[in-house]
């Protein structure tokens, strides 16, 4: 079975954003794995390991953003793609998606595996965009991933619960944080990570031009959210739980 | 301008996110909804007194039962006949994924985590823990497509009555082939988090699935508090998701939120900062969910609650 993994570099993991001057994001940093796409990278490993097959890491980006695919290598992933073109610079979700289906179909897949949404992004619908580029079925928000006989059954979470789905393969799946626990890179996979090459890719060579990732979109104004006025914070102390009782006692609510 | 919403359907009729959305597009031009699965042609008379002026309607369980796909096809076979200039969507699982089908297939734009809306080609969302408002012209083909955060919005009743469109948009087999085959309800316990006066909620800093617990105890302490989550610890399994407050879970405007080892990533945020009066307790003082605290403590929830609970029992004599 081949297993794509989506993965991104994120520049800071807790989800705070740094826009340049001209309103798109700073990614000139040194990025690093986006936690989310842990589990991904991690339920793609433990899918290969029972079935067979290999795993290629897949992430789009500058030149700095193959920190992601590094990372995967050191947990395992055979083989590594990045995107890399001065044309999809501030490119939004769909051509995005239109990219990464291209160098999908390139590599050839049986299953395609990503987070349900990036920390800094955070619009949740790539995976699916690329699952219609690609012209295959999904399911998002898989808590837990099983194939047998080239059909994935999925536990996908829901606002009630769960429901249990067959997707037949190819598909893609979005997998959450509650998937699975995923492994730190040990010492052998940090060193043979780095025999490893990263392969990147131009938007020539997947066949595509400046107008399949035209943006669609662009930001006009930025501007700073009026601030919550008031707020006190203290150090934790003898006492703190005497200050939040008192509160509570103020809106009445003991 | 014709403004679309896309409804969800539950078996108690359309969700209050869908109403809210119904608010703006009523306000926006002609809004018409899009109701799709079990419950559509029922759900007609309250999406109409929402504003809706028209639902196209279909009660097939294929939307239902086959996640995104057929919902994405036929959607897009009314666009070709209707013509919106906008479509919204509230941030649900199903839904998210309709809008994203859709993005491919018509190469339209798609904005998400949207808390304004002031055209057809502009909107505004939020960054950076919700301290920086992104104004965003959107371009491209009709329909521009965007994903709403829950409670953006107000819904309204304006005593409309929808005229019913049935959708009779032939699914091919080919859109069948992921398939549900079994539903599980998790029910929350205890207070309702919508309806409570004090929600308490965990995130990662409670550190481990046990101390889950401890925030029952508080929540018992403080008196008929409901018990929220972040989606971290949820998507961890600590908790099942009816506690989950935020983007993806439940929105609560409760007289006090007590944060609990919460950093405050956005996606929470969403969910609770209509609060009246906010306590955060977290450890890293640089954590956003400071700057909507109003009574912020920097420092270990495991040390501080059981503290707080202790001098909540001994008040209550």
């Amino acid at each position: 079975m081949n297993v794509v993994v989506l993965v991104k570099s994120v520049i800071d993991p807790s989800g705070q954003p740094r826009l340049g001057p001209d309103f798109l994001m700073d990614r000139s940093a040194e990025g690093t794995l986006d936690p989310t796409d842990e589990f991904g990278v991690e339920a793609a490993l433990q899918l290969t390991a029972e079935s067979g097959g290999t795993v290629t890491a897949l992430s789009m980006g500058p030149d700095g953003a193959g920190a992601a695919v590094r990372r995967a290598f050191a947990m395992g992933v055979d083989a590594g793609v990045l995107v890399t073109d001065p044309l999809l610079r501030g490119a939004d979700t769909l051509a995005t998606a239109r990219v990464l289906a291209a160098a999908i179909a390139q590599a050839g897949f049986d299953l395609v595996l990503a987070g349900v949404e990036s920390t800094d992004g955070y619009t949740g619908t790539l995976a699916v965009a690329v699952a219609e580029f690609l012209d295959v079925p999904s399911a998002t928000f898989a808590r837990k991933v099983s194939v047998a006989d080239g059909v994935a059954r999925i536990e996908r979470q829901t606002e009630s619960g769960y429901d249990v789905i067959e997707c037949p393969l190819p598909a893609v799946i979005t997998v959450t944080a509650g998937s699975t626990e995923p492994r730190y890179p040990t010492l052998k996979g940090i060193m043979a990570s780095k025999s490893k090459t990263l392969e990147s890719r131009t938007l020539a060579d997947l066949g595509l031009d400046a107008a399949a990732v035209a943006a669609t979109q662009r930001v006009s104004h930025v501007t700073p959210a009026p601030a919550k006025s008031g707020g006190v914070v203290i150090e934790a102390g003898d006492d703190a739980a005497v200050r939040i009782a008192d509160a509570l006692d103020q809106a009445k609510v003991i | 301008m014709k403004v679309w919403v896309f409804a969800e359907l539950t078996p108690g009729g359309p969700t209050p996110a869908t109403l809210e959305l119904l608010a703006k597009a009523h306000e926006l031009g002609d809004a018409e909804a899009l109701a799709l699965g079990p419950g559509a042609t029922s759900a007609a008379p309250t999406l109409g007194a929402h504003g809706a002026r028209t639902v196209y309607a279909s009660d097939d369980p294929v939307y239902a039962d086959h996640l995104a796909q057929p919902a994405a096809h036929a959607v897009k076979t009314l666009i070709e006949t209707h013509g919106p200039d906008l479509i919204l969507f509230p941030a649900t699982y199903g839904a998210r994924d309709v809008a994203g089908r859709l993005q491919a297939k018509l190469g339209s734009t798609l904005m998400a985590n949207v808390i304004e809306i002031t055209g057809a080609d502009a909107a505004r969302t939020q960054i950076a823990g919700g301290t920086l408002f992104v104004d965003v012209v959107l371009e491209g083909p009709s329909p521009r497509l965007i994903i709403v955060s829950p409670k953006a919005f107000v819904a309204q009743e304006v005593g409309g009555t929808a005229e019913i469109v049935p959708v009779e948009v032939e699914i091919p087999e080919y859109y069948t082939r992921v398939r549900r085959i079994e539903q599980h309800d998790e029910p929350a316990s205890g207070p309702k988090l919508e309806e409570a006066r004090v929600v308490v909620s965990g995130g990662r800093g409670l550190q481990d699935p046990s101390n889950i617990t401890l925030l029952q105890q508080l929540a018992d302490a403080v008196g008929g508090a409901a018990v929220g989550a972040t989606r971290a610890i949820v998507d961890a399994g600590w908790i099942p998701y009816s506690h989950q407050v935020g983007q993806t879970g439940k929105t609560v405007k409760p007289d006090v939120y007590m944060a609990v080892g919460i950093s405050g990533a956005l996606q929470h945020l969403v969910g609770m900062k209509g609060s009246k009066f906010v306590i955060a307790i977290n450890k890293d003082p640089e954590a956003p969910i400071f700057r909507v605290a109003d009574l912020g403590v920097v420092g270990d929830a495991l040390v501080v609650v059981p503290a707080l609970i202790q001098e909540l029992v001994k008040r209550r004599g």
